[in-house]
């Protein structure tokens, strides 16, 4: 109310302005009943929204849980087990393993596009070639188009024996180093992890570049005009201007992490042994494979407290930074 | 800005590696695909004798109209419906503002954390009991639901920066929820709507983990959960796995170059509001 108030009288209009105030007492009561409506109405309209999710998301959710404190195989008969498969997912080693390679995942889709993104976007604006910083930012986001599986399938191409990450290698004189990059348990986990990097840095640098467009001037102006350089200038300007889009990147890119699935599916399908293995694919295993419902359920729900756990702080750190 | 002369000319050099890096695995893919398929490939080389036919036969032996087809429908079943869901929630979080509205935006919100790894034990068994495992509805009905928080999230975002005079106004003159929201809230709506239909589109056509679990049939998926098939097809053929994986992408990729300006606004924005 208060704030409809405030936006009316900072904003008188002319004409129709005049009108209003004498039909004041039957203008209100008009509005009352039609809030009255408005509630039954708005409710009504909620209903298939409301449907979709709770049928589809909320339902299976809870069904999840149930699920989780059995043992089963899907077909036959359920059998309670308490926590035990929470227990399982916290001592088997293979799914710690998939934990860890998802937390190891998080600076090649967080920090590398993030940072990469930082340098890309300031860079971009600093040309004058609009021509070419467009063609640049249009080709940049192409991975985001593509679907992740056919990034995989792209990427695994790229580092065989015989790929172009080996060939530009031995152009460069480095053909000692050159492997199976997929292949080697050392490198496996990096090189997919580049391919989220790769994934990812379009999307950071055009989103960082829309928040930079939102940067007073006058403030780069200044600062140039005191002597700084680059440095001091992305320090105390740039960075501190984008906090809320580093908040959200950092946000997405995280959640895409933890939750990396169609790469790994198409590149390496968790090999070399586990060196890639991750949550996503473990669940699926267990799940579908494996044929043990219960373990799989509980190692889905463990995997959706750990976004939440992750991700809610940073929401919190951006909203405090903010006021 | 006042930039100087290296900082821009290393700008250009580092601005232009990074999208070389960006479009090497693309160009390695059609390298690749140019090769014969019954060799292995090597990296970047232009063959001397380019087998165009690889694609003919990557797109015939990949069955890539019923593909398209299937994706095609996938997308009609998702997006129309998700479109008319969300803006009605969002109409009445946004612009009705119904009571206890904040606490089931909070509640939509909350869904925006979920990845779709930790659901898809309990929709898989949720769709055999509907019987609609191995049919698009398996895909169709969970997604739909899986996209609605940021649905609703999105057009609430829209409709609560609608100036609340316009709908005062028209409920002054009598006209009903209903007459408010088609004639004056539906035309307002219509950049957010169509940029929340790109983004939709997208993520249903990329979708990949839904298919490869509630599908059997690779053809009857989405494009993306199809290319499973393509690497059962072509594991002894590099060459052709690529001719096939670049036929999938090139669509996508035709309509993005078309509508890149409106495709990045609407990703921008929806991971501003996401």
């Amino acid at each position: 109310m208060t704030d409809r108030a405030v936006a009316v009288a900072a904003a008188p209009r002319q004409s129709d302005a005049a009108p209003a105030t004498t039909t004041a007492p039957p203008r209100r009561a008009a509005a009352r009943a039609a809030a009255r409506r408005a509630t039954l109405a708005g409710w009504l309209l909620l209903v298939p929204a409301l449907g979709f999710y709770i049928g589809f998301v909320v339902w299976p959710l809870i069904q999840g849980v149930q699920y989780s404190f059995y043992d089963w195989n899907g077909i036959g008969v359920a059998r309670w087990v308490g926590v035990g498969n929470y227990l399982t997912v916290f001592t088997d080693p293979d799914l710690l393993g998939a934990i860890r390679n998802a937390f190891i995942l998080i600076a090649f889709f967080t920090f590398i596009p993030v940072g990469l993104g930082l340098v890309l976007a300031t860079l971009i604006r600093g040309i004058r070639y609009k021509a070419f910083a467009a063609t640049a930012q249009t080709v940049l986001f192409l991975p985001q188009i593509i679907p992740l599986a056919a990034a995989g399938i792209a990427w695994s191409w790229m580092y065989a024996q015989t790929g172009a990450v080996n060939q530009i290698l031995g152009w460069l004189g480095l053909g000692w180093i050159t492997r199976p990059w997929l292949a080697d348990y050392g490198t496996a986990l990096p090189a997919v992890g580049l391919i989220g990097s790769w994934v990812l840095t379009g999307l950071c640098t055009v989103l960082l570049l829309t928040g930079l467009g939102k940067i007073d001037v006058s403030l780069y102006e200044a600062i140039r005009l005191d002597g700084a350089g680059w440095w001091r200038e992305f320090f105390t300007i740039t960075l501190p201007g984008l906090r809320q889009e580093i908040a959200v990147l950092v946000t997405v890119t995280v959640i895409a992490a933890l939750s990396s699935f169609d790469i790994i599916y198409t590149s390496t399908q968790g090999g070399p042994g586990r060196a890639t293995l991750v949550p996503g694919l473990s669940i699926f295993r267990i799940g579908f494979t494996q044929s043990d419902v219960g373990l799989a359920s509980a190692f889905g729900i463990v995997l959706m407290v750990l976004v939440l756990i992750v991700v809610l702080p940073i929401q919190r750190l951006s909203r405090a930074s903010d006021s | 800005m006042i930039a100087s002369r290296t900082e821009r000319y290393l700008g250009i050099v580092l601005l232009s590696v990074a999208t070389i890096v960006t479009l090497l695995p693309l160009i390695s893919m059609f390298s690749a695909a140019l090769q014969p398929a019954d060799q292995n490939p090597t990296g970047l080389t232009w063959p001397t004798d380019p087998q165009w036919g690889n694609f003919a036969t990557a797109f015939e032996t990949g069955h890539v109209w019923q593909l398209m087809g299937s994706s095609l429908l996938i997308v009609l079943g998702v997006v129309p419906v998700s479109l008319v869901a969300a803006t009605l929630a969002g109409f009445a979080l946004g612009a009705l503002q119904v009571r206890f509205g904040r606490g089931i935006l909070v509640f939509f919100v909350l869904g925006l954390t979920i990845p779709f790894e930790a659901l898809i034990i309990p929709l898989y068994y949720q769709a055999q009991s509907m019987g609609t495992v191995n049919t698009p509805w398996a895909v169709i009905f969970p997604l739909i639901g899986l996209y609605m928080p940021f649905g609703v999230f999105w057009m609430r975002a829209h409709f609560i920066n609608v100036p609340r005079e316009l709908s005062e106004a028209a409920r002054v003159d009598g006209a009903s929820i209903w007459r408010e929201f088609r004639s004056i809230q539906l035309p307002l709506a219509a950049p957010a709507l169509s940029a929340l239909a790109i983004l939709l589109f997208i993520w249903t056509w990329n979708q990949f983990l839904l298919p490869v679990v509630l599908i059997a049939d690779p053809l009857q998926r989405t494009v993306a959960g199809a290319l499973t098939f393509f690497q059962g097809q072509y594991s002894l053929s590099i060459p052709l796995l690529n001719a096939g994986a670049l036929i999938i992408i090139t669509p996508a990729v035709l309509l993005f170059l078309v509508f890149q300006r409106q495709f990045i606004r609407a990703l921008v924005q929806g991971a501003v509001k996401g």
